[in-house]
């Protein structure tokens, strides 16, 4: 069976034997984009996630199937070296990442959060950005999810003046 | 070896392996043997009083560093980067003393190939106060060397030559470090350099972002989990659920036929199966139905039981002056530690191919060494045609010391004869982890008249650590005369109390335990600290004036002292409690990094939530101060996850839970919301960072606790009794 969607912005046609495959594997193993992680397979970690029509989805618990005709956002289309999301700069600039594995899940379950609640206070970060992290990094993980919004708002405003 | 009638200059030349035109034009790379040290030298550097060097055991010259065609340096680590920020230490470390920019230095995890292995692993925060020397000692050589080169091309003293950002230059001309090396195949090999001043040093003691930063930011495919070969198949391995299970026989018959199936591997110990695609391999896996001769009873009160001071066998490790004797009139508390899972979010996985005489592995891995020893001693090949290629970690704190996936991976690759990789589910990774041992302690204490104690005792029982692991074989252990790793934190650091006294009693579980970051620092501080709060309150002193009059006078004491009162001064530090909250203090010495902290805490919804943690960390020099600050972080948001929230239990001879949520961590809304760190420098050469901030942590939220509640806490994980809830 074949399923269709759109992955960072490329309309793509996967075969798959049994449509209720994880996203994730999809993403992964057929598509070849390794930067979303599997961590629990049970979507308890949240290591996982991605955008799913610009929601942050567990793919790692979402049948691909759910995915069909749908835009896909992982975090090699989240930004790039040249071009870095919001969400990016601010986890460079506070130094966030330790061993790494768990961010990009964090990075794309916080730019979903600014598309929902632009400037988020400490309690909206508290109550939507519960993925695990076992380094530690939330002390640094909470300022740049902060600069984030102002870089993001920031942006937003420059982009409304150009026009 | 072949330079014996290079006279004096005999060791220098020996130390070096110097190869022109590897692989590419303009590409010299260098090795060497450094510094051989006794083993139990190296053991004891855990056992918290010496600094581990870095060693190797291997005959073979290494290589370190390679200079490429377009003037990058290669710098190929024998340490593995976890998360800790090693990468980014030895970078700064080696662009110094090579005068090259961050930029054009370029961190790899050394493959086995390279022959740069540590023989020991990636562990016990040595990495950076291990390499600080020999690290800085073969970049200058290495600087010295191109500098000579250029010379003789450009025909100038080498005296008259200038470096700067890789280019040699003089006189009007100039030459990068590659086209200095260009074609160069004798190398004159000098003695070691002069290193620089530090006030030289241009990265060393800066904050420079990790240079693994975009990596991890932009999804780089970096992990074990993200490795691939070209034509590979995937496995997956049947593990029993419980606990001490032996195998008996396997039914494949319903597997075999299964889509996707090729093969399926019954060894002596593990049933493997080979398919085409992960998810294949895990649904033959699933229909693979195995006997275990496994039946028992275990429960977590059986454990319990099991891990109570006075069972297995004590050893004294500390003394001083006299002990109590049974008519004495003593303080007295007991206190628990559980048994604690690593979850680290990377599951343990590995590609291995195995083709002829020769393997390659793949792997997140914190001992390339053992990896590697153990395959070709499984497949009987030779260690050297065995290339272990080590990825970046998703997380190590001890997980990646036991690798025998690498060995089942390498099994079924030569089985199938294509390479094949697999990796465990989640529930496999928490019922098979080799976790934190539990532990048991009882501590006495008695105050003389001024109100100081006059004698104070540990007694502490632990599973294995140390003992009996892959790193550390038994005869060792023995010699040591304790598990090096279960005492870790567990020396009594108030020299000046006139009798005290440290024993650790010794019990084997049935099930594997063994090391987790700071190893029984986490347990044995959260016991020390605890009960010297205790005591401060029953002889009413303040508790940071009580501690400081019982440490002794030796430079690690002074230093211990400082600490202490630098995270009194910035956390402010009072006994009040000031619109619900108060504050718990603790500080420990671990590896020779004393740390202090000032925990700030309430009680919200009938829990303890911690506000503020404020550490003094004394890490001698620090490389990169920015890294040992994330350190200082991830230690308290770690710490205090595993002693407010983190168990597993046994149930029906089961480990569980076996899944996040239910096995309970710290959350973004349950870290503290100001981490403030204070950086002393009590001496002039980098000590250990990544474990001695765990210390502290547990008895700082403990003490805190009981000046906002009045109860003494003496059970991990934290939980206040209904009675004392506010």
């Amino acid at each position: 069976m074949e399923i269709s969607l759109t992955v960072n912005g490329v309309l793509k046609t996967v075969a798959v034997t049994d449509v209720n495959t994880p996203l994730l594997w999809i993403v992964r193993d057929t598509l070849g984009l390794k930067g979303t992680k599997f961590g629990c397979g049970k979507a308890a970690c949240g290591a996982c996630t991605l955008h799913v029509d610009g929601e942050a989805v567990r793919s790692c618990s979402f049948p691909v199937k759910f995915a069909e005709g749908k835009e896909v956002t992982t975090i090699e289309g989240l930004g790039n070296r040249d071009n870095p999301h919001p969400v990016q700069q601010a986890w460079i600039a506070e130094i966030v990442p330790q061993c790494g594995y768990c961010q990009p899940g964090f990075m794309m379950a916080t730019a979903a959060l600014l598309n929902k609640v632009p400037n988020p206070t400490d309690e909206d970060i508290d109550k939507n950005i519960i993925n695990v992290c076992r380094c530690g990094t939330y002390y640094r993980m909470r300022k740049a999810i902060h600069k984030a919004a102002d870089l993001q708002l920031n942006r937003e405003s420059n982009e409304s003046k150009e026009l | 070896m072949a330079d014996k009638e290079n006279g004096s200059k005999k060791v220098s030349r020996r130390k070096f392996l110097v190869r022109g035109g590897l692989g590419t034009i303009g590409v010299v790379a260098i090795g060497a043997y450094i510094f051989r040290n006794p083993i139990r030298r190296e053991l004891l550097g855990f056992a918290n009083s010496v600094e581990a060097p870095f060693t190797d055991n291997t005959d073979r010259p290494m290589v370190w560093f390679e200079v490429t065609a377009n003037n990058e340096i290669l710098l190929h680590s024998p340490k593995m980067e976890m998360g800790q920020g090693t990468f980014t230490g030895i970078a700064q470390m080696a662009a110094d003393e090579l005068s090259v920019s961050m930029s054009q230095i370029k961190v790899v995890h050394a493959a086995s190939s390279t022959g740069n292995v540590d023989s020991f692993a990636t562990g016990g925060s040595t990495s950076i106060s291990g390499l600080w020397k020999p690290l800085r000692e073969l970049a200058a050589m290495l600087r010295v060397m191109l500098i000579k080169e250029a010379a003789l091309k450009m025909d100038i003293g080498s005296d008259e030559l200038l470096v700067k950002d890789g280019v040699i230059s003089g006189n009007g001309k100039m030459l990068t470090y590659a086209q200095a090396a260009e074609g160069v195949e004798n190398w004159e090999v000098p003695d070691v350099p002069a290193l620089k001043d530090k006030k030289d040093y241009k990265y060393i003691g800066q904050p420079v972002p990790r240079v693994d930063l975009d990596a991890k930011v932009y999804g780089d495919p970096i992990f074990g989990m993200d490795a691939e070969m070209s034509d590979m198949l995937y496995g997956a391995v049947v593990r029993p659920t419980k606990i001490g299970s032996t195998f008996v026989s396997a039914d494949t018959s319903a597997a075999e036929n299964m889509p996707g199936v090729v093969k399926i591997i019954v060894e002596e110990d593990f049933v493997g199966v080979v398919a085409s695609s992960m998810l294949e391999a895990e649904k033959a896996k699933d229909a693979i139905v195995v006997t275990w001769d496994s039946y028992n009873s275990l429960d977590t009160s059986t454990i319990k039981k099991m891990m109570t001071v006075g069972n297995g066998n004590s050893t004294t490790i500390q003394k001083n002056g006299e002990a109590f004797r049974e008519d004495d009139d003593f303080e007295s508390l007991e206190f628990r530690s559980p048994i604690g899972a690593h979850a680290q979010i990377e599951p343990n996985g590995v590609v291995a191919s195995v083709e002829g005489d020769s393997a390659i592995i793949k792997i997140s891995t914190q001992v390339v060494s053992i990896t590697r020893k153990e395959v070709a001693k499984r497949l009987n090949l030779d260690t050297e045609k065995v290339n272990i290629v080590p990825t970046y970690l998703g997380g190590g704190f001890g997980r990646r010391l036991h690798t025998p996936h690498a060995v089942q991976a390498a099994v079924m690759s030569k089985a199938v004869g294509k390479p094949v990789k697999y990796f465990f589910s989640r529930k496999e990774e928490f019922q098979h982890d080799m976790f934190r041992p539990p532990t048991h302690h009882v501590i006495k204490g008695k105050l003389n008249s001024e109100g100081y104690l006059d004698t104070l005792e540990h007694e502490f029982v632990s599973g294995d650590v140390a003992t009996d692991s892959a790193l550390i074989p038994n005869a060792l252990t023995n010699v040591l005369g304790a598990d090096v790793g279960a005492i870790r934190g567990g020396f009594i650091q108030y020299t000046a109390i006139p009798n005290f006294k440290t024993v650790y009693w010794h019990v084997v579980l049935p099930f594997a335990t063994s090391w987790w970051r700071s190893l029984g620092l986490l347990a044995n501080t959260f016991v020390m600290e605890s009960f010297i709060d205790e005591m401060a309150i029953k002889a009413s002193k303040n508790a940071v004036d009580f501690r400081l009059q019982q440490i002794g006078e030796e430079p690690i004491d002074i230093r211990l002292k400082n600490v202490i009162k630098a995270a009194a001064k910035k956390a402010n530090y009072h006994e009040e409690v000031v619109n619900g909250r108060a504050m718990g203090f603790a500080a420990s010495i671990d590896a020779n990094t004393p740390c202090a902290q000032v925990a700030e805490v309430s009680i919200v919804a009938n829990e303890i939530k911690v506000h503020k943690v404020t550490v003094a960390l004394d890490p001698g020099l620090a490389v990169n101060p920015d890294q040992i600050r994330a350190q200082c972080e991830g230690c308290v948001i770690m710490g205090m996850s595993a002693v407010l929230y983190e168990q597993m239990f046994v149930e029906d001879g089961e480990l569980i839970p076996t899944i996040y949520g239910p096995y309970q961590m710290a959350l973004m809304k349950n870290a503290p919301k100001v981490i403030d760190v204070v950086l002393l420098q009590g001496k002039d050469t980098p000590g250990a960072v990544g474990e001695p901030p765990l210390g502290p942590i547990g008895a700082a939220i403990a003490n805190a606790v009981r000046r906002l509640t009045g109860e003494r806490l003496t059970e991990l994980p934290l939980k206040i009794s209904r009675a004392s809830k506010l």
